[in-house]
């Protein structure tokens, strides 16, 4: 004996799978669109700019002549600004993550700390501009140098690094950290000797990755009042300079359609090197990375 | 042997508080944590810096421009010699249009790129979009102005004549995709994180595929999808560049998308591209803007976390 008439749940379900069907192609092709902007983006600035990418654009100077604008110092000061940023990011972002996850004790300070660090990361980059504009540029004389925009940075990204760096921490395992005591090691010994090098590939990709965001970070320098061109390059850290999407930025508000497409061979430059950052991210959590 | 013995335990007992005594040893245990704890205090002095900063110098613009006319005022007009207006409302009315106009692309797109993930994508598809994803929100918001201005603003104008090099439509759109991933990989995570059993259990009961997503899943993740709009608005608030570049520098106060515009973070840009000399209200008009955005930005941050905090289901 039956208990259900197939024909009519099959005349029931129809009208309901049939909804399911389709609203699934609505869903797809919501998700594909996302993907084609991607795609569209890229074809585009890749057929504008490769043929502006010979030898003479990486170096020359910036010109007002498309036919004579390079990247020269824009692509050295990118390189420069960011050997500023790295290490001392870094040092702030992973010694705050040491103390939060090491040292604090779980109270009303520790979590002011984590909440203003999460607040921190939500603030518009162009504010920051402002307080590297009053803090470094003014009230320190840095000027409009290499150092005043790399601290002024280093603060953009520390939000980042911070919690990357407390994710690779947290994910030592419990009884590393007992093994290591248990040999008679100190606390300052087991995080350089057991926690540290445990979580460093972890601490590395999210440095790296927070890394490019800020290579490819234009409003602070904006506010900061970095030049867009320049026709030298900086030789010190108190050193006038320029970077790529500055540089970027003053070529695509140009009216001349011409340095439309200098503006995208520099694009392309910029996004070949946040490419290679990625890649060595990646690379770096795909090879080293422990899973516990 | 006895003694000897004994004398070898003397020996290690002896090395081990050697060892502790060791003065070197005994101070960089000390010290570190006082290091580390400034490191960490750094980040909050960013924070004190951040606040003090824009309201220092925000009084000292309110020394010079009343803050009734600052805050009501409809004219935005720093740059007109001897009559100079600071209403900051066009700037703000600029800002929500591209906003608004931002969430309405990135909104449905998003939460259904997240539903088709993590409710139809199969384990592999997922891998590959969602990197995908990740690279679309690692584009330099630069890139995006410039695509704006030389891509979509064209496309635009050949839909609707009318249009102006400069507007609202464009940036906002560009805006909604540049946002777009924030929110469909946060309402993919929240999703993702309702149990399977509860949507086996709907399954049972001979819901389909869209019924459970909708219906189950859906509302199960609902404080998390909605935390991440508001992010993801927020971060459409404080978006400078694509603004800059696409959006124009004439601040009105209507509701007209197609004409152009100024936001808050354009402004900025504007005066510190140009050469407003320090000490100048149009100096200091920038820190009123620039508290201005940093309190809507900082409402909408609270709000997410306390929208994902209060009103999470547990399982």
């Amino acid at each position: 004996m039956k208990y259900i008439d197939d024909t009519v749940v099959m005349k029931r379900m129809k009208s309901r799978l049939k909804y399911n069907s389709i609203w699934k192609m609505i869903f797809l092709i919501a998700t594909t669109l996302a993907l084609l902007t991607l795609v569209i983006l890229l074809v585009r600035i890749v057929t504008q700019g490769s043929g502006y990418l010979n030898w003479d654009f990486f170096n020359n100077f910036g010109s007002r002549f498309p036919e004579k604008a390079g990247i020269k110092a824009a692509l050295i000061g990118s390189v420069l600004l960011m050997l500023i940023i790295a290490p001392v990011s870094m040092i702030l972002g992973v010694g705050t993550a040491i103390y939060l996850e090491e040292y604090a004790k779980k109270n009303k300070f520790t979590s002011f700390i984590q909440m203003n660090i999460s607040n921190l990361a939500g603030v518009p980059s162009i504010v920051f501009g402002l307080l590297g504009l009053t803090i470094f540029v003014r009230m320190l004389v840095l000027g409009k140098s290499l150092l005043a925009a790399g601290f002024t940075m280093s603060l953009l990204i520390l939000p980042v690094i911070i919690v990357a760096s407390q994710e690779a921490i947290r994910a030592v395992p419990k009884e590393q950290r007992e093994a290591s005591y248990g040999m008679g090691a100190t606390k300052w010994q087991t995080i350089t000797r057991v926690v540290l090098p445990a979580a460093i590939p972890g601490i590395l990709t999210g440095s790296i990755l927070a890394l490019s965001r800020a290579v490819g970070e234009t409003a602070p320098l904006v506010v900061l009042g970095i030049p867009v061109i320049l026709q030298f390059l900086p030789d010190g850290l108190l050193s006038q300079f320029t970077t790529l999407p500055l540089q970027i930025y003053d070529w695509a508000k140009r009216p001349q359609e011409a340095f439309q497409y200098v503006a995208s061979a520099g694009i392309i430059v910029l996004m070949i090197l946040l490419v290679i950052m990625n890649s060595i991210a990646i690379f770096i959590r795909n090879k080293f990375q422990k899973r516990y | 042997m006895a003694s000897q013995g004994l004398g070898k335990e003397q020996s290690i007992q002896e090395m081990v508080a050697q060892s502790r005594n060791r003065k070197g040893k005994k101070f960089i245990e000390k010290l570190m944590p006082i290091i580390l704890i400034i490191t960490a205090l750094i980040s909050v002095l960013t924070t004190i810096g951040i606040v003090f900063t824009l309201i220092f110098e925000t009084f000292e613009f309110f020394q010079r421009v009343s803050i009734t006319d600052y805050l009501f005022g409809r004219e935005w007009l720093p740059f007109s010699g001897s009559e100079p207006l600071y209403g900051v409302l066009p700037l703000i009315l600029g800002t929500l249009k591209v906003s608004v106009i931002a969430a309405c692309v990135a909104v449905p797109l998003g939460i259904a790129a997240a539903i088709y993930l993590s409710e139809y994508a199969s384990d592999k598809t997922r891998r590959t979009i969602k990197p995908i994803l990740e690279v679309l929100a690692g584009v330099p918001t630069i890139v995006y102005g410039f695509f704006a201005l030389t891509f979509v603003t064209p496309l635009l104008q050949e839909l609707i004549p009318s249009l102006k090099i400069f507007n609202a439509l464009s940036p906002g759109i560009v805006v909604g995709i540049m946002i777009l991933p924030m929110i469909a990989s946060l309402s993919e995570d929240a999703m993702s994180s309702v149990p399977n059993s509860i949507r086996e259990g709907a399954l049972a009961l001979g819901a389909t595929k869209l019924e459970v997503s909708i219906k189950v899943v859906l509302p199960a993740a609902l404080s998390g999808i909605i935390a991440s709009v508001v992010l993801a608005v927020s971060r459409a608030i404080g978006e400078t560049m694509i603004v800059s570049l696409a959006g124009g520098a004439t601040p009105t106060f209507d509701f007209n998308v197609t004409g152009s515009i100024q936001t808050m973070t354009a402004y900025i840009v504007q005066v510190s591209s140009g050469d407003a000399g320090y000490g100048t209200t149009i100096y200091y008009s920038i820190y009123a803007v620039g508290f201005t955005l940093f309190v809507f930005t900082l409402i909408m941050n609270l709000l997410a976390q306390y929208i994902s905090k209060r009103f999470r289901e547990e399982y």
